[in-house]
């Protein structure tokens, strides 16, 4: 991996003054991943946080090209873009290289988009799509996800007098990336930069469709101090409610906490699952632990296999 | 030299696709344009053009994919139908505001439901204040005429608009039609290479943001221009119109006026069914009846001025929508050339006919049912449906 000092030198492909909010992890995102482009980059951006926060005519907080179109149509409009540069270059008018990058947030990428990417990941384009998933539709604001977790409550699957916040278990995109069979999928977390910026310079590495899945805790919507999203994602980590791993041509490598923490210390450091700790529900948390001990055991069969 | 072959609508216009050699199609097949999209494939794959060609795996991607590759400042094509363009409808606006010069074959099918697979304007019209140029054909010849200019047009700085040249489903699309195809050469120097695009995504030294959050400040006025740009396409499309012309011979305009000099009754119509109305007009004047027709090629920009200029001396006039704006005021092509008229001194009595939804057939015997009502217009009602059973 290149080091921190070369890194340092590399444009920043936003400027401050962005407007995404105190404490937002999606900047964190891009900078931490885009930082690992020895090459140009070109950006598309799904509707979204990410998207409406940094371009608000007429400014732009891009210093790298970047395209929005709209909400569930990154992965087809980067493909595009894409088949263009493909062209320029067999015709001898572009010669360098250019990683490609598509940010979506779980609603652009889980949900509405997921058709859009599907059909680009498996077309092969040369890309990476990114994910930055903050667990519910924080732009409209918070509304349930395909990637809300059991239990959250979001402005659409409440918690009230009866709910729970939300009944279902968040679907598994990345797998669902990896049974796509593309050189590079890889889930990760802000808040420990080397890794994201080591998994972004391995997907940039390859040639063909790359896709990673970036936890992104949003202090509006998860309810937390705007200080504190590292340390959420980190935890998100250290109980595996968000596995850390890659798999690079069907290989998993799985980053391993030092010691498995109960998630109950996760659920407890946000407002989203504030509810869930009242008398009567510990049955709802036993359940979230047993889920996300079922996954993490069913992800560490998956590294054993090879 | 030129060749004359005989080519069904779909086969014209992939024809005219290769000889353009886009840098990028991006499509989704349909019925009844899915041959468009399968022979230009066949084109790529046999290393007849040197596109990209997407493949996606909708219409809605299409169209995305075509925004993308636009942006990026390559020359983009695609083509589709019904309830594909249907897919498109989000993204069509999107395309229009970017300023990208896409150009699309559209072959005019039904929309569901029911679900129908045969020829009416429904799509097409429902597309219509996407701020896309609309040019509609009366046969093959027409398609490949008008695809070839729709490149200049589209990509003239002055317009910046994209653009969809339509056919007919089945009509035009799937029947063989005798036309004349341009040399290679002759259709790669009309079209040009390296255009000037408007974005140019991939100018890497130069890097631009495109498609910003555009609030209450600035996006008015980032709309309005596109009104002016389409006000603007119609000298641009008369200029292409000219220089093909003064190439290859066939004249085309906004409109086309068949014996309507000295017209007394005339009917307004788009696409095929004008084939056919000259067929009716013809054994109409043997009879010594003074009827014309008025046909539209181009719907977007609208051709007000044109139109109410060649019809103002005309005293009875039906116009027929193969679309309905579902409005009980008529269809698309009616109100639009009602209000052409308001302010009009001399206007022709009119009345909407709708006719031919899902493919049902217009033939001669109803055109003249059309032409024999123009003769009591006082007892027409506004809008009626021609050829249904009730």
């Amino acid at each position: 991996m290149a080091s921190l000092k070369e890194l340092s030198t590399r444009k920043d492909p936003l400027t401050g003054g962005h407007r995404m909010c105190p404490g937002c992890g999606a900047p964190i995102v891009v900078r931490q991943i885009l930082m690992a482009s020895k090459d140009p980059v070109v950006v598309v951006s799904a509707t979204g946080c990410l998207e409406v926060s940094t371009t608000i005519f007429p400014y732009s907080a891009w210093t790298v090209p970047f395209l929005h179109n709209a909400f569930e149509n990154a992965g087809a409009t980067m493909s595009g873009v894409e088949a263009a540069y493909q062209n320029l270059k067999k015709k001898g008018k572009m010669t360098e290289h250019v990683n490609f990058v598509a940010f979506g947030g779980d609603g652009g990428t889980y949900d509405i988009g997921l058709q859009s990417l599907s059909g680009a990941m498996e077309r092969g384009h040369d890309m990476l799509y990114v994910c930055y998933n903050n667990e519910a539709y924080m732009n409209t604001g918070v509304q349930r996800s395909g990637a809300t977790p059991k239990g959250a409550n979001t402005t659409t699957e409440p918690a009230g007098k009866v709910g729970q916040g939300k009944v279902q278990w968040r679907k598994d995109l990345t797998e669902i990336m990896v049974a796509h069979n593309i050189p590079y999928v890889a889930q990760a977390i802000i808040g420990n930069w080397s890794d994201l910026t080591r998994k972004a310079e391995k997907a940039f590495a390859v040639r063909g469709p790359k896709f990673m899945n970036v936890l992104q805790p949003c202090r509006l919507g998860w309810g937390y101090k705007p200080e504190n999203t590292l340390e959420l994602a980190r935890l998100a980590f250290d109980t595996c409610i968000w596995p850390v791993y890659e798999v690079e041509n069907g290989v998993y490598k799985i980053n391993k906490p030092r010691e498995k923490k109960p998630v109950v210390e996760y659920l407890k450091t946000q407002d989203r699952f504030r509810h869930l700790f009242k008398p009567g529900n510990e049955k709802l948390i036993a359940d979230i632990q047993a889920e996300v001990d079922r996954r993490w055991n069913l992800l560490l069969a998956k590294e054993a296999t090879k | 030299m030129s060749k004359i072959v005989a080519k069904t609508g779909n086969e014209a216009m992939a024809e005219a696709m290769r000889q353009i050699n886009p840098d990028v199609v991006a499509a989704y097949p349909i019925t009844p344009a899915t041959e468009i999209v399968m022979i230009f494939a066949k084109y790529v794959a046999d290393g007849l053009v040197s596109t990209e060609f997407v493949a996606v795996e909708s219409e809605h991607s299409a169209m995305s994919a075509c925004v993308g590759a636009s942006a990026a400042g390559v020359r983009v094509m695609t083509g589709t139908s019904s309830q594909g363009l249907c897919l498109m409808y989000e993204i069509l606006p999107i395309a229009a505001a970017l300023r990208l010069p896409i150009v699309m074959c559209d072959v005019n099918r039904a929309i569901s439901g029911p679900i129908n697979i045969h020829c009416d304007h429904s799509d097409t019209m429902a597309a219509r204040d996407f701020g896309w140029l609309q040019i509609f054909s009366e046969n093959s010849q027409e398609a490949y005429d008008s695809l070839i200019q729709a490149i200049r047009i589209a990509e003239d700085p002055r317009v910046h608009l994209p653009t969809m040249v339509t056919t007919d489903g089945f009509i035009i699309s799937h029947c063989l039609d005798k036309i004349e195809i341009l040399e290679d050469k002759d259709v790669t120097e009309f079209v040009g290479q390296d255009r000037k695009a408007n974005n140019r995504l991939l100018d890497l030294k130069n890097p631009t943001s495109v498609g910003l959050l555009d609030l209450q400040d600035y996006y008015f006025e980032h709309r309005v221009p596109v009104a002016q740009a389409m006000k603007d396409s119609k000298k641009v499309i008369l200029e292409v119109a000219d220089e093909f012309a003064k190439k290859f011979g066939r004249k085309y305009g906004l409109i086309e006026e068949y014996k309507l000099a000295d017209a007394e009754v005339a009917i307004v119509a788009l696409g095929s069914t004008c084939g056919t109305a000259k067929v009716v007009i013809d054994e109409l004047r043997a009879k010594g009846v003074k009827a014309g027709m008025l046909k539209i090629r181009v719907f977007r920009p609208f051709p007000a001025e044109e139109i109410v200029k060649a019809l103002g001396k005309v005293k009875a006039l039906a116009v027929l929508d193969r679309s309905d704006t579902w409005s009980a005021q008529g269809g698309q092509v009616f109100t639009e050339i009602r209000s052409a008229f308001y302010e009009a001194a001399q206007k022709p009595k009119m009345t909407n006919f709708i006719y031919g939804l899902g493919g049902r057939e217009i033939d001669l015997p109803q055109l003249h049912t059309v032409f024999a009502a123009l003769k009591n217009i006082d007892k027409q009602p506004v809008v009626q449906y021609l050829g249904v059973r009730e």
